[in-house]
Formats: C-alpha cells, sequence, structure tokens
C-alpha cells in the first residue's frame, strides 16, 4: 500500500517535469559560436540548439529556468581536460539533451563533472553521449529529474583518480533510466537518496562497483544489468529497497559479488538472476530481506551469509550448479530457507508433490573448511572433498544444524 | 628409422580399435555426455558436470588399462623385439598404441554428443581446452602404467601398484594436502600449497580446468601469489610445462628400462 | 658362423649363463639341449638380443651385437609360444612383419602353402587354435630367407602331419645352406634333423659333440640312450 503512494507520487513528479517542458515558449536560439553566449542571451522557456560541430568550452554555467539545451547530430562539447565542470545546471527545470560532452580532465581536490546539476528540479538529462569525463552526470541535491538513456564512459585509468557514472547526492526522486555506463569507478552511485527509481540501465566493466547505494531509503532498482564491474553491486546502510529484474553477471574476484548487503533492512530481492559470480548475495548485518524467485547458477558462492543477519527469508529460489549454495561462518543461523530448488539435492519424491521428501542441507563441509583455511580452495573438485562432503552428509557433526530446508522443490519454480 | 614406429602404429591401431575395451570406453563417453545433455540440457552445464568425470575416469582407466596392455603385449613385444626392430622404436610403437586409441576415443566419445546436440561448433573452444586436458590426463597416466609395468614382471603387483598409485593422486594426496594446510594454518602456506599441488599431475590437471571454466569460484581467495599465478597466463604455462615434465619423466624412465632390459 | 664368447647371464641371484663359450658352424642343424633351467632359452634370447648378458660378446656373421637391430634382418625366429596382437588377421600379422623387414620381394612361402595356411588369412589370431598359431610363427621363421634361423620347440603343439611338414622344411633348408639352431624336448627329432648337439648343464656347455659321434661313443642306437648314457657316466 506504502509502496503504491510512493509510486502514484513518483509518476506525479514525472508528469510534472514532463508537463514544464511542453509548456515552454518554442522561442529557439540556434549556437553561433559560444554556448555560453547563447544561454546568457536565453530566457526562460527558450529551445537552444546546438548545431554539429566541437564546442571547446567548459564551465558553461546554466541559471535560466525551462531552457532545453539540445544538441544536433554530431555536436560535441569537449572540455579539453581543462580541469572544470563543463555544464552545471543551477536552475530548475533544465533539459540537456542530444550532445556528446567529454573531456573534463582530473583533479584530487573537486569532482569534475561534465554536467553538474545543483539544487535544481526537473531537470531532464537524456540521449547524450559521455567520454572521458571524471564523473560524467552529477546530481547534487537535485529532485523530481530524469537521467536517461545516456551512453556513458569514463575516463581515468585508475580508480583513484576516476569518479562515478552517473553521481546522485542527497537527491529525492530521481528516475535513472535506460543508461549504458561502464569504465567509471562506479558505475551509478547514490548516497542519501529517497524515492529513488533506477530501471533498465547496463553497468558494465565498472571499476569498483555497477551500483553504490548508500544511506538510501524507499528506492528501487530493477531490470539493471550488472555485468563484469569490479566488485559487483553494493548496497549498504539502507532501508526498503525493492531489488528485482536484475541481472547480475561475471562479477570475479576476490571482492565481487552480486550484491554485498551490508546493514540492510527490511528489503526484498526478487526475480533477480545471478549467473557465474563469485559470490552472488553476501550479507552481513543485514535483517528481515525477503530474498525469492531469484536464480542462481554457476556462482562460486552463491549466498554468503554471515551469522549477524538475520530474520531473512530464502523462499522460490533456484541454486543452479553453484560450487557453494549457502556459506555461512557459524553453526547458529536465524534464517529461514524454504521450498527452493537446490540442483545438488539428491532426495527422492515418493509422494509426487513436487516437494523432496528428505530435506536439504545446503552448507557443504568443504564450504566450512574453506571459510577456515580459504586456501584449501584450491581443492575443489578433488574427489577426496567429495569423500569428505559425502560423509558430513551422512553424519553431519560441523555444518549448522538448523539451515536445513524442509521442502526442498524437485523442479526449479523460475521459467 | 622412425618409419618402423610408424609401421608398427598402424597395425596396432588396427588391433586395438577392434578390441573390446575400446568400444567400451567409446560407449561409455557417448552414453555419460549424452545422458548429462538430456537431464542437465545447456553444453555450458554438460562441460562443468564431464569436468568431474574426465578427472575421476581418465586416470583410473588410463592407468588401469595401459598397465594391463604392457603385460599383455610381453610376447607380441618379444616376438617384434626378434625382428630388425631397435627397442626405442618398439618403446614408442608401444606407447602410441595404447595412448593414441585412448586419447581419440575419449576426444570422440565426448564431441560427438556435442555434434548430434548441435552446440559444437558454439562451444569448440571450451570443449577444446577440455578434451586437450583430458589428452594430457591419459598421456600422464598411460606413462604411469608404463612405469609400473616395467618395474615389476608380476602382473598382479603391477595391477595393485597401479590401483594404489590412482588411489594416491586422486584422494590420499588432496587428504595430505588438506592436513598439511590445518596444520600449518598460521603459516603463509600459498607458496607450498601450490608447490605440492605441482607435484600431483592429477590436482594439476584439475586446477588448470578450474582456471578455465570456473575462475569465479578460484578467485574467491585472496591470496596475492594465488591470485597472480593461477589469474595469468604465466600460471597456465607453468602448469602445462609441469605436465609435459609428467608426461616426459615417466616416460624417459620407462623407456631406458625398456632399452635395457632382458625379455 | 656364430660366435659365443664367455657369456654371463644372471637374473637376480640366479647365475643361468656362467662364461659358456660355444662356436656354432654355419649350414649344420645344432641342436641346444639341457634339463629345464639350464640356461637353453637365455642362450637363444641372448642371440637374438632379447637378453643382455652381463658380460662376453656374441657375433653372428661377423657382427658383434651390441644393440644394434639390423642383424636381425638375416635371423628368423619361431618361439616357443608365439603371442600377436589378438585382433590382427594372420594376413595383417604376415604383412606387420614384412613391413618391418621393409617389404622384400623374394619371399619363401613354402611352408605357407604346405600347412594349407590360406583358409586361415583372414582370421583372427585369437581365434586361431594352438597348432595353427604354431604354423603361423613357423612359416614366419623361414618367410624371408633368412641365413640363419633359431627354432625354440618347434613341433610342439604341431599335429604329426604338420610336424613332418616342419621336418622336411629343416632338412630342405639345411642343403640349401642354413644354420639351424633348435631345442627341443623329442629326442627322435633331434636324432632325425641335427648335425651336432650342444648339452647345457648349469649355465657351461656340458658337451658338445655331432650326433654320429654321440652315437658312436656311447654306443647306443638312439640319441635318448644315448645321452642318458653319456650323462650317467658324468655322474
Amino acid at each position: 500500500m506504502k509502496n503504491l503512494k510512493k509510486r502514484i507520487l513518483l509518476l506525479l513528479s514525472l508528469l510534472l517535469v514532463l508537463s514544464v517542458s511542453l509548456l515552454a515558449s518554442d522561442r529557439e536560439i540556434r549556437v553561433e559560436s559560444s554556448i555560453q553566449l547563447a544561454i546568457d542571451q536565453s530566457e526562460p522557456g527558450d529551445v537552444i540548439i546546438i548545431p554539429a560541430g566541437v564546442y571547446e568550452e567548459s564551465g558553461i554555467t546554466i541559471e535560466t529556468a525551462r531552457i532545453i539545451l539540445r544538441g544536433e547530430d554530431g555536436a560535441v562539447i569537449d572540455g579539453m581536460k581543462g580541469g572544470a565542470h563543463i555544464i552545471v545546471i543551477k536552475a530548475d527545470s533544465v533539459q540537456v539533451e542530444g550532445l556528446t560532452i567529454r573531456n573534463t580532465g582530473l583533479s584530487h581536490v573537486r569532482d569534475l563533472s561534465a554536467v553538474r546539476v545543483e539544487s535544481a528540479s526537473g531537470v531532464i538529462i537524456r540521449d547524450n553521449v559521455f567520454e572521458d569525463s571524471m564523473f560524467s552526470v552529477y546530481l547534487s541535491r537535485a529532485k523530481d529529474s530524469l537521467v536517461e538513456r545516456n551512453r556513458i564512459s569514463g575516463g581515468g585509468d585508475r580508480e583513484s583518480n576516476s569518479g562515478n557514472g552517473i553521481h546522485l547526492f542527497d537527491t529525492e526522486r530521481i528516475t535513472v533510466r535506460e543508461n549504458q555506463i561502464h569504465h567509471h569507478r562506479d558505475g551509478i552511485y547514490l548516497e542519501f537518496a529517497k524515492e529513488v527509481r533506477i530501471t533498465d540501465n547496463i553497468a558494465t566493466d565498472n571499476r569498483r562497483y555497477g551500483l553504490h547505494y548508500m544511506f538510501s531509503r524507499d528506492s528501487e532498482y530493477s531490470r539493471n544489468e550488472f555485468r563484469r564491474n569490479n566488485a559487483g553491486v553494493a548496497v549498504m546502510y539502507s532501508q526498503e529497497v525493492d531489488m528485482s529484474g536484475n541481472i547480475f553477471a561475471d562479477n570475479v574476484g576476490p571482492a565481487s559479488y552480486g550484491i554485498l548487503l551490508k546493514d540492510i533492512d527490511n528489503s526484498l530481492i526478487s526475480n533477480n538472476r545471478f549467473l557465474n559470480n563469485t559470490i552472488g548475495i553476501y550479507s552481513e548485518g543485514s535483517n528481515g530481506v525477503q530474498i525469492e524467485k531469484n536464480l542462481f547458477e554457476r556462482n562460486g558462492w552463491a549466498v554468503k551469509i554471515w551469522a549477524n543477519s538475520t530474520r531473512n527469508v530464502f523462499t522460490d529460489n533456484a541454486f543452479i550448479d553453484n560450487t557453494f549454495d549457502v556459506a555461512t561462518n557459524s553453526r547458529q543461523h536465524y534464517n529461514t530457507f524454504e521450498r527452493n530448488y537446490w540442483s545438488r539435492y539428491d532426495g527422492y519424491d515418493l509422494e509426487g508433490d513436487g516437494i523432496g521428501d528428505v530435506p536439504h542441507r545446503p552448507v557443504r563441509l568443504y564450504s566450512i573448511i574453506v571459510e577456515r583455511n580459504p586456501i584449501s580452495l584450491i581443492l575443489h573438485r578433488s574427489l577426496f572433498i567429495d569423500v569428505l562432503d559425502l560423509a558430513e552428509r551422512v553424519m553431519p557433526a560441523l555444518t549448522p544444524e538448523t539451515l536445513v530446508d524442509e521442502y526442498p522443490l524437485m523442479k526449479s519454480p523460475l521459467p | 628409422m622412425k618409419t618402423n614406429t610408424l609401421k608398427l602404429i598402424k597395425y596396432q591401431l588396427r588391433d586395438v580399435m577392434r578390441s573390446r575395451w575400446v568400444i567400451f570406453y567409446l560407449a561409455f563417453f557417448i552414453l555419460v555426455t549424452d545422458a548429462l545433455f538430456r537431464f542437465g540440457g545447456s553444453g555450458d552445464r554438460v562441460i562443468l558436470s564431464l569436468m568431474n568425470v574426465v578427472l575421476l575416469v581418465i586416470p583410473l582407466v588410463s592407468i588401469m588399462l595401459g598397465t594391463m596392455y604392457v603385460y599383455n603385449s610381453r610376447e607380441y613385444t618379444e616376438l617384434m623385439l626378434s625382428q630388425p626392430v631397435k627397442r626405442g622404436e618398439m618403446f614408442s610403437a608401444l606407447f602410441a598404441g595404447l595412448m593414441l586409441p585412448l586419447s581419440v576415443t575419449v576426444a570422440a566419445g565426448i564431441a560427438l554428443p556435442f555434434i548430434w546436440n548441435g552446440v559444437l561448433i558454439s562451444h569448440l573452444a571450451a570443449l577444446g581446452y577440455l578434451i586437450g586436458t583430458a589428452i594430457i590426463l591419459t598421456t600422464i597416466f598411460s606413462a604411469l602404467a608404463f612405469m609400473i609395468a616395467l618395474l615389476t614382471e608380476d602382473k598382479i603387483k603391477g595391477l595393485g601398484l597401479a590401483v594404489v598409485m590412482w588411489l594416491f593422486f586422486a584422494v590420499i594426496y588432496d587428504g595430505l594436502i588438506l592436513v598439511v594446510i590445518y596444520m600449518f594454518s598460521d603459516y603463509p602456506l600459498q607458496q607450498p600449497v601450490l608447490v605440492m599441488s605441482m607435484l600431483n599431475p592429477l590436482d594439476l590437471a584439475r586446477i588448470a580446468l578450474l582456471i578455465e571454466f570456473e575462475a569465479s569460484t578460484l578467485m574467491g581467495f585472496t591470496g596475492a601469489l594465488f591470485q597472480r599465478f593461477l589469474g595469468s597466463t604465466g600460471g597456465l604455462l607453468t602448469i602445462a610445462g609441469v605436465l609435459m615434465l609428467w608426461i616426459s619423466l615417466p616416460l624417459a624412465w620407462g623407456a631406458r628400462r625398456f632399452v635395457s632390459k632382458d625379455f | 658362423m656364430i660366435q659365443i664368447e664367455h657369456i654371463s647371464k644372471s637374473f637376480g641371484k640366479l647365475d643361468v649363463l656362467r662364461g659358456l663359450d660355444l662356436s656354432i658352424s654355419p649350414h649344420e642343424v645344432t641342436a641346444v639341449l639341457g634339463p629345464n633351467g639350464a640356461g637353453k632359452t637365455t642362450l637363444i634370447k641372448s642371440m637374438l638380443g632379447l637378453v643382455k648378458p652381463d658380460s662376453g660378446h656374441i657375433t653372428i656373421n661377423g657382427k658383434r651385437i651390441n644393440g644394434d637391430a639390423s642383424y636381425r634382418s638375416g635371423i628368423g625366429y619361431m618361439p616357443q609360444n608365439a603371442r600377436y596382437p589378438d585382433n590382427l588377421t594372420v594376413q595383417e600379422i604376415i604383412d606387420m612383419v614384412r613391413d618391418v623387414r621393409g617389404n622384400p620381394e623374394d619371399t619363401d612361402e613354402e611352408l605357407f602353402h604346405a600347412f594349407n595356411l590360406k583358409t586361415e588369412l583372414g582370421k583372427k589370431f585369437k581365434t586361431l587354435s594352438g597348432g595353427n598359431r604354431q604354423k603361423v610363427s613357423a612359416v614366419l621363421a623361414f618367410l624371408f630367407r633368412p641365413p640363419v634361423v633359431f627354432l625354440d620347440e618347434p613341433s610342439a603343439g604341431l599335429d604329426p602331419v604338420s610336424s613332418s611338414c616342419l621336418k622336411d622344411k629343416i632338412a630342405r633348408e639345411k642343403s640349401n645352406g642354413k644354420t639351424i639352431i633348435l631345442t627341443s624336448h623329442i629326442m627322435s627329432e633331434i636324432q632325425e634333423l641335427a648335425d651336432k648337439v650342444v648339452y647345457i648343464l648349469d649355465g657351461l656347455i656340458h658337451f658338445e659333440m655331432t650326433v654320429t659321434e654321440l652315437l658312436e661313443t656311447t654306443g647306443e642306437r638312439t640319441l635318448e640312450r644315448a645321452i642318458a648314457r653319456k650323462m650317467k657316466g658324468a655322474a
């Protein structure tokens, strides 16, 4: 119910943004040489057309409300690595679209951005191409804004001096959708965000996280694709996060996760696909998270859940061909695993009701050995380890007694 | 000179290709691979499951069949050596006569179901890697079989030794590694454990397969040396090099023994 | 001409040959006799290069055996028990041996026809009877017209007809100038075929005589009795 109210509010604010842009006057200003000059001459509601060509400008500041900055095919704004922001938006309801914006240069003291929005609302940034900038889109204290269909690729070669693709700081009611982001530090970064929707984006090959999500509440990210990001996706210190329909794939490395959950409360992880990650979901201090209808396939660890995570419920998930389906660091645990499909399950279903007659213990003895002595990973797929696992299954002595799926499914519940 | 080897191989292949064990072995791999397709579905999953089959079955079958083969070829060997055939030529022919059919059988038994399930081309690289490793394992354990059979004339003793050697490499050795890991868990262990793994050809082949097919799991360990070694081409080349040693050392020993031995 | 100079061979603690000297004259049939374990087979295998003596030399037709294989193209060998690869046909076995001998044109197929092996050509070796295996083996020993032929218990397992075929062949080849060395337990066979008898005991030549000499000195009519008398006299 609450969620619905939120969505309606979000929708209304979007409609507001759209209607404002429709109401704009149709005065068009064609840029002759300087974009800043054209902006300075503009009035609210004007459309500033930027014809094809390379404009070597930076520090472009927009303080006129409701103007549209529209690039024609081949319009490029090149900051020439000058060490300044390229476009700064300080007025409400400004649109930037159709432009290629590149080369902010790097700085150790300032977060140089290709497009920076400061304390404005109703801003739309769409259909742009961002190349080789420290930060590509930077929203600071923005509200009710939209970032969509941008193609963003990062600049810096090392994590230390590269910024984020889309950076949201202290924002409310922002929609980020259908963007492609790669080779930044974090693909999308959120800090102190409220009611933010991040949908249908593709974040790949970023040097840290595909999505970095902190101190935020009441937000959603769904149907995104996160691939080959150095550390995957991190969701930390947040509440009421809806994470659905995403793909987390090929995030491989000692600290790579599909999702890293740290101190997350009352959230939903559903209908996601975790494929070939070193760790699918890593949960530390997370409570009351519902994890359902997800596919975990060919991960090193499908779920690594620390004992300080409680009241999390795993149900209707499919665990297929993971090296470790569930790993934990204690024999105590206070989470529920019920009605999941485990490809490792070797029980039977005599009643034919689709539920295995024998409970399934998803924690392998080997995962406990690896937890204590990580180097024993080198014995993976050794016959010796299979023998050990078998012995433990016959006579459980070290694996968590209560971490049991009492109703393992015989078939994957997912299409 | 070497042509005698080739001449002999030609006839030995004809012999072996008609023998029952080759047909069983081929049928086994075809049935297993095809069954995996039927129950598991995608080619990726099949390759992953085949990894275990390759690591389990190939060393065992190669070393047992190989040992038996050398013993059964005794009289034939003697006969050919009373012809103008050099011992080196005979040794090469005998080894090829075991290793080639075993390898071809494994390769065909795995590849054929991929062909008729229509996923050969899409999995060519992965399949090539798997089959390549399978052939290396076949070669190593055939070489070890030659070593054993040339070590003792006693067939029963030889076959017993073959089982023990397989058990050692497949199970006991890894148990020892785990004991070392637990006993010395307070010490830096990456290097010793890597070196220990190098000394077991089965571990090496297993790690080579893991690097290719399950890096996501293997990379879960944070050790820098480990990461550097297993994540790099250099590491893979080292493994390939050591595997070659595992082929050439038993073979060199076997060949020397074969040349100087009485028949 | 085969010259054996002072060869010794021991297997572990067992001294099988102990400094044995022997020279085998060409164009004759020499029978090597002795009790079981006396070293007959070891001696023949030494000449074939299958067993490497601990010391001493063997020279065959002027060439000293030193690990080179080529001298064996001048030798035919019929072992006690021949076993070729199970699944090769008789034809393939013959082809294989022919191949490693460099496909000589001029072959001696007399025995092949005498044994009537044509019907067996397409059969796999493992399906052959013991007698037929021996026949194949005998054919191969003579097929390439080697000047020297070793026959280890040649008539063991052969039916009387085939056995006498083989004996005829041996006699014919001797008169063709071949050097033939054979071992056998059947003394009548040796008496019939051999020019000379070499008796080995405990790794040494116990005596070496022509068959005629042996019969004359012992005054016996059969070789069997002659040898028995000779051995008794020695004891």
